[in-house]
């Protein structure tokens, strides 16, 4: 059956009749909400507000992790509520913060060496390599892995290995070494971002260039003109074709490169 | 045959000369192993609590990822990192409840009965290469050195593990191969004190002295050892033990693996002696091995 059709809105969406509900289960009570819907719309249909613990709804932010798990099955499942479609008799919990201790330091002063992160970070030698943060990642971050990574003193490799953590917070609620994992991963992004990773040459040429005033006659140029005249700019641009081989086009203007 | 090598995480940052030394001979020796892609911490310390099995997971999964690797053999150069994997190794084999407890927590991983082989260099140098065609392959012999072969505890203790059970002399054997006269001491596999540095640094001190003065007095001109807790140990309390004048004099300390490097003829990047203390850095001016950069350690 396709997915109900919403007839009227309000405080709560009302579904149209015969319309297919499954029950879940929010800090142990019961739901009937919409199947195909994510957790996060599933609790707003049974009625929830979210002040806190729910950001972007797109994935990124992280404010929305949830803990559930599923009827007869021993195991913990970690998701974010706005990616994680409900299953029947889900058990959900959401998780929006979890404390773990963040080193203070000033990133314009520190070196980028693994003693510096071993110094603010010495619960990472707490690890005993259990793995329960990767297994609680939202993001399947190899957390363990940018963990020894971080211990070996290989901050570039925990820095791409991290990449795609959101801060969530899980990790270090199910670390039995007591770890805040995401902030150690934050910091040696930053240390990697601002002193090993290779610095972009084009980058640094163009903001030279900005700097410079080369654009500023351009840009005060598009001030002054009016509606109609922009309009008639945007149209008639030079415009790159579509599917074109890369390093073939160039545009028959060439003042602005 | 497939060999892994697990190098352990104080070989990648402290003890960076017992790491380069080591695979700069074994590419020299044209002996391959490879890193782990992936490992973890060993478990560092071997939990003899009956009940802790949480504490033996780090060294079982670094046995998982070498089996998924195929590899027959897991080799390893610190003695802490091959006393704790090869313990690990042997409860995984000998004890059923605990591996079945301990492969069931993992259910991420495949399960593991100890099919990997654990090995510490030395003696997979004397097994695979064997010390005739090592010394067949030797540069610069060290002839004329007097070196004391310092094993410690991990690399001989408990029996089960103990890299050379029979003689206990494996490591004398490993030198006699690179040309230098071997020193047998009293304090060969007395303890260097190990995590007590930080509780009981003057115990520590104090049992260092004892070490030290013993291999000076059997005539050695430098000490080897294979664990980076007892380099640190060895090293640093002895500035402060000739000032009270509890040892003659310093004594140089390398890692077994820096020596080879220098017998193979291999250049000071390969066994990296601006890690080493200022004194064993004299001691190789004065055999005129090139020492590169100056040491950085007081």
């Amino acid at each position: 059956m396709s997915a109900p059709k919403q007839v009227a809105t309000g405080d709560r969406a009302i579904l149209p009749k015969g319309a297919r509900t499954i029950p879940i289960f929010v800090m142990g009570k019961r739901y009937d909400v919409p199947e195909t819907l994510t957790i996060m719309k599933a609790m707003e249909f049974a009625g929830f507000k979210f002040l806190r613990g729910a950001g972007c709804r797109g994935g990124i932010c992280g404010a929305c992790p949830t803990v559930y798990r599923k009827e007869g099955d021993y195991k913990l499942y970690f998701g974010l509520a706005c990616q994680t479609v409900v299953e029947p008799n889900m058990f959900l919990a959401q998780i929006p913060f979890y404390p773990a201790n963040r080193a203070q330091y000033d990133i314009e002063t520190i070196e980028p060496l693994a003693d510096v992160v071993h110094s603010l970070y010495p619960e990472l030698f707490r690890c005993v390599a259990c793995n329960n943060c990767t297994k609680a990642c939202p993001m399947h971050v190899e957390v363990l892995d940018y963990v020894s990574a971080i211990k070996q003193g290989d901050l570039a490799r925990a820095a791409k290995l991290s990449f795609d953590c959101i801060q969530c917070g899980m990790c270090a609620s199910r670390c039995m070494g007591e770890l805040p994992q995401y902030h150690i991963a934050q910091l040696v992004r930053r240390l990697f971002g601002k002193y090993i990773q290779p610095r972009a040459q084009h980058l640094q040429k163009r903001v030279g260039e900005i700097e410079s005033g080369k654009y500023d006659a351009m840009l005060s140029g598009l001030e002054k003109m009016n509606h109609a005249e922009l309009e008639k700019l945007y149209k008639e641009r030079e415009r790159e074709p579509d599917m074109v081989p890369l390093g073939t086009w160039m545009p028959k203007d060439v003042s602005h490169l | 045959m497939k060999v892994s090598y697990y190098p352990g995480c104080t070989l990648k940052t402290k003890a960076k000369h017992l790491e380069d030394s080591a695979l700069a001979s074994l590419a020299a020796l044209g002996v391959d192993v490879r890193e782990l892609p992936r490992w973890n911490c060993c478990g560092a310390v071997h939990s003899l609590a009956d009940d802790d099995l949480i504490h033996h997971v780090a060294p079982v999964r670094d046995l998982v990822r070498a089996m998924d690797e195929g590899s027959d053999r897991l080799v390893t150069l610190c003695s802490m990192c091959y006393n704790s994997l090869a313990r690990a190794n042997l409860l995984m084999r000998n004890d059923e409840v605990k591996r079945k407890t301990i492969n069931d927590f993992m259910t991420e991983e495949n399960d593991y009965h100890g099919e990997v082989e654990v090995e510490h260099l030395i003696t997979f140098l004397r097994d695979t290469l064997g010390w005739d065609n090592l010394r067949a392959k030797l540069k610069a012999p060290l002839t004329g050195m007097k070196i004391a072969s310092y094993y410690g505890c991990t690399l001989v203790r408990p029996k089960d593990v103990a890299i050379e059970p029979a003689s206990g002399r494996v490591i004398n054997e490993f030198v006699e191969a690179l040309g230098a006269r071997a020193v047998d001491f009293g304090a060969s596999t007395v303890c260097c004190g190990s995590y007590q540095v930080l509780a009981h640094p003057d115990s520590v001190t104090e049992v260092v002295g004892r070490i030290i003065q013993s291999a000076t007095d059997a005539g050695a001109d430098a000490l080897i050892l294979s664990c980076p807790l007892c380099e640190y140990n060895l090293v640093k309390n002895q500035e402060e033990l000739l000032q009270k004048q509890k040892i003659a004099r310093r004594l140089p300390v390398f890692y077994f693996s820096q020596l080879l490097a220098m017998a193979l003829g291999l250049g000071p990047e390969s066994y990296r002696p601006d890690m080493n203390d200022a004194a064993s850095v004299e001691f190789l001016k004065s055999k005129n091995f090139p020492v590169g950069s100056t040491a950085i350690r007081p």
